[in-house]
């Protein structure tokens, strides 16, 4: 190139601002009940979701007992089948995949990645967290109420969510609206932070072009988040105004007709509309930190460089931007306008671009890599894997032909738990075997670690692909048992069978993580500050775990991106970010590397 | 992949400077305090909650079963002997946005240290704003004697009543908040506690002039959505 190019790496520019005061704890309840500390929040955000996401786990496997030996067990009754089909979705989506993301990762790596004390705002933080675990508390307490929790589905459509004979019509689906509301508000004073810390507090030298696809991943979701959460905020709001002041925005004319309710005339489209508006973005706040993340997993532990790394920013960019445009692929079979239906499968099919240019580039980072097989990088490939399937059955689904036949049957549980719940699931295991070491300074065991990768990843593939084809024979979800018809043959009821148990043994592995978790605390292998030989500069703090401050006296300097492996004439097969060029060891009579 | 930050601008295409100007290290807006960022990115958010709000209205409004009732005939001000459309709007309007014209003038003194000048005028601000929340008030009571109620009103469709009170009432919360918010500063502003970057009671963040100014931009968007209610339910 014929640019004329300042020797930038050589040089940090100067701090712009100066330090930020922490407030430091003052004894134990300050330091880890109500901590402002960034890290402290992010383990009670992760323990709060992995506890309500076991819950949910819990709810999941009893539908299952039902589902696979229905006429064996009675578990359940109706009612609280669809209520526990409810209370699992709304769970495993909003409390436990986006807190677990944003509210977790998002709040240990960020100040970490970005070189920073803390985040901008750590009262605002510790408050955010306290505000999730009351809208968690108010969504448990639905379970104990007089007719339990609502019934309604996770997409909790009227008229028929607070309409007499839906389970939790009285307190179940207040509840339920009461504590996504108050999910919303601490959501926001959570997300404010991380994008105001990402923003405007990296350290000297880290521009956005040096961030770790992490932190990108989180900061586009919490963006997204930001701005897709209003409209489910306005559905809520509005909805239990239709449930407590007898408004009718959403129950419909025809409805009342048949003696449903004394109001009438409203829209259940547009809280169709809004609700998707919401749910679609959605989907992508819980991929795309899954997506940062598994670049790096993927890149640290091939010992190479992401594969287009400024495509994979733009990629993330870009799909963050479109997801606001693909909601109504939702609401084909909804009675909206048909030309809706074609404006919207095209940019779903659109979509494929840049999620397939990530795939590819994943994919071509592991060419040719160093590639060690440890836990975090078994869990980014099964990721790979279950991604791109349901990304495979998602071409399917957006298309409007093929949707109609296939809606609402099981084919579109399969889809969506492959892509949307087992592929971020897998990440977010990946994840903490790879980060545990920092935030407890000791390794996982291993053996416990793969054999919990292989029962999980094989296991939830026996799980949902067989759910594909009862789908396609129109088994329809949502369906406490089917009874007698003339289109389901019998081994849907084998299959059903199957999944149950493959249900039980995944669930059981999980018991092992869990174990595993708890027993690494003192047991595990003492990690040192950087297991992973790691470029990214949470691996190159002082202290591990990182104490309140993160980097002790004098904050990092970055003078590189953070995917420097295997750089060709280097010693090292990896150079940390905060490495200056003059410090890099090279290799007797090598060429210039290491600036790269 | 060579990521240098500086690069001689002449070879530089506009596109790409501009990501490398926003893409800089340690801030991406210059000289912008974090506070700052944060209430932008914070209004943007809720932009879109009054946006969904407001196509919400217009969707129930659309598709309204029964015919949508008059505006100018509801919201008329009866004044001397006859109806005066819009009248009390017109002023609860009025009202709002000088007080939009105070709040500016209390970011400008703040930033030239004038404490007394500031205080006072965040407290103008305060009062015009709890003017308006009190007509809002006395126009809520007009409107229930006249027999709207959320679930319905003698006129026609039962959205109207919904909506209207729902979003005014949402907006109205906003502007309390909002007034709650500058009585506080301005206690701050008298009390010296920007001056002397005294530690906040609950966030230990330093008192700054900034934060007047964060405070006003709130209060200028509660003003802004305003005028977008103001004219998809009283002008429509």
């Amino acid at each position: 190139m014929a640019e004329r190019e300042y020797d930038a790496s050589r040089y940090a520019p100067p701090a712009e601002v100066e330090e930020m005061e922490l407030p430091h704890a003052r004894g134990f309840i300050s330091k880890y009940v109500w901590s402002q500390d960034a890290k402290v929040i992010a383990i009670q955000y992760g323990l709060t979701a992995t506890a309500i996401g076991l819950v949910a786990l819990v709810l999941s496997l009893l539908m299952r007992l039902q589902l696979g030996f229905p006429n064996s067990l009675s578990l359940l009754d109706p009612g609280s089948y669809l209520q526990f089909m409810t209370m699992h979705g709304m769970i495993m989506v909003v409390y436990l995949l986006t807190a677990i993301f944003l509210g977790g990762f998002g709040n240990y790596l960020i100040p970490l990645m970005c070189g920073a004390r803390d985040m901008a705002f750590p009262y605002l933080n510790m408050l955010s967290y306290w505000v999730y675990l009351v809208s968690v508390l108010i969504l448990v307490a639905g379970f104990f109420v007089a007719d339990g929790s609502t019934g309604a589905g996770w997409t909790l459509y009227p008229p028929q969510a607070i309409s007499p004979g839906t389970p939790g019509i009285d307190a179940g689906i207040v509840l339920m609206l009461v504590s996504l509301a108050v999910f919303i508000v601490g959501f926001t004073m959570g997300g404010l932070n991380y994008v105001v810390t990402v923003l405007q507090a990296r350290t000297r030298g880290l521009t956005l072009m040096r961030l770790p696809l992490t932190i990108w991943g989180i900061f586009m979701a919490t963006v997204m988040a930001l701005l897709a959460f209003p409209a489910l905020f306005v559905a809520v709001l509005m909805m239990l105004m239709d449930r407590l002041v007898g408004t009718s925005f959403f129950m419909p004319e025809m409805f009342a007709a048949e003696g449903g309710t004394e109001h009438q005339g409203g829209s259940p489209l547009l809280f169709q509309h809004l609700f998707w508006f919401f749910g679609h973005p959605e989907v992508y706040i819980v991929a795309l930190p899954a997506f940062g993340i598994v670049s790096d997993l993927i890149a640290t532990h091939a010992r190479k460089n992401i594969f287009g790394y400024r495509m994979m920013v733009w990629a993330i960019i870009i799909i963050g931007a479109l997801s606001f445009v693909v909601w109504a692929h939702h609401m084909y079979v909804s009675g909206m306008s048909p030309y809706f239906g074609f404006l919207f499968a095209t940019t779903t099919l659109i979509i494929a671009v840049p999620t397939a240019i990530k795939v590819y580039n994943w994919v071509l980072t592991l060419w040719q890599g160093n590639i060690r097989f440890t836990v975090p990088m078994l869990f980014a490939i099964g990721f790979l894997f279950t991604f791109l399937n349901g990304g495979l059955s998602g071409l399917f689904l957006g298309n409007v032909t093929v949707d109609v036949p296939l809606s609402d049957t099981y084919f579109v549980v399969g889809h969506f738990h492959m892509v949307m719940a087992v592929a971020p699931i897998l990440v977010i295991f990946g994840a903490i075997y790879h980060w545990y070491p920092k935030i407890t300074g000791r390794l996982l065991d291993d053996t416990l670690g793969k054999i919990h990768f292989w029962v999980t990843f094989l296991g939830t593939y026996a799980i949902f692909y067989p759910m594909h084809f009862i789908g396609l024979e129109g088994v329809p979800r949502r369906y406490y048992a089917f009874g007698e018809t003339t289109f389901i043959s019998d081994s849907v009821q084998a299959l059903n069978a199957g999944i149950t148990v493959a249900a039980f043994i995944v669930a059981f592995a999980q018991l092992l993580f869990l174990f595993n978790l708890a027993w690494s605390l003192r047991h595990g292998r003492e990690s040192g500050p950087n297991p992973w030989q790691a470029t990214t500069l949470e691996w190159q703090t002082p202290h591990t775990p990182p104490r309140h401050g993160n980097f002790g006296e004098e904050l990092p300097v970055v003078y590189r991106w953070p995917y420097d492996y295997s750089v060709p004439g280097v010693k090292a097969d990896f150079i940390p970010q905060n490495v200056p060029p003059q410090a890099v060891e090279r290799e007797p009579d090598a060429g210039r590397g290491g600036d790269a | 992949m060579v990521d240098s930050t500086l690069r001689d601008p002449f070879t530089e295409t506009a596109l790409r400077g501009m990501v490398r100007d926003f893409g800089s290290d340690q801030r991406a807006f210059k000289e912008v305090p974090w506070g700052k960022v944060m209430m932008w990115a914070f209004l943007l958010s809720d932009i879109f909650i009054f946006a969904c709000f407001l196509v919400g209205y217009m969707t129930v409004r659309i598709t309204a079963v029964d015919p949508w009732p008059n505006a100018s005939e509801i919201f008329a001000l009866h004044v001397g002997g006859q109806d005066i459309p819009l009248l009390l709007i017109a002023i609860m309007t009025f009202i709002l946005i000088s007080s939009s014209g105070t709040m500016a003038l209390a970011v400008k003194f703040g930033y030239e240290r004038r404490r007394v000048a500031t205080g006072v005028l965040l407290i103008v601000t305060a009062l015009l704003g709890a003017s308006f929340v009190g007509m809002q008030a006395f126009e809520w009571t007009e409107l229930i004697h006249k027999g709207v109620r959320p679930w319905g009103n003698p006129w026609g469709a039962e959205q109207f009543g919904a909506s209207f009170f729902l979003i005014t009432g949402f907006h109205g919360t906003h502007v309390t908040i909002g007034v709650l918010c500058l009585v506080i500063m301005a206690a701050k502003v008298w009390r010296g506690s920007l001056d002397e970057e005294k530690p906040g009671f609950l966030t230990g963040r330093r008192g700054r002039y900034e934060m007047v100014e964060n405070l006003g931009l709130y209060w200028h968007f509660v003003d802004l959505v305003w005028v977008f209610i103001f004219a998809f339910f009283y002008l429509w």
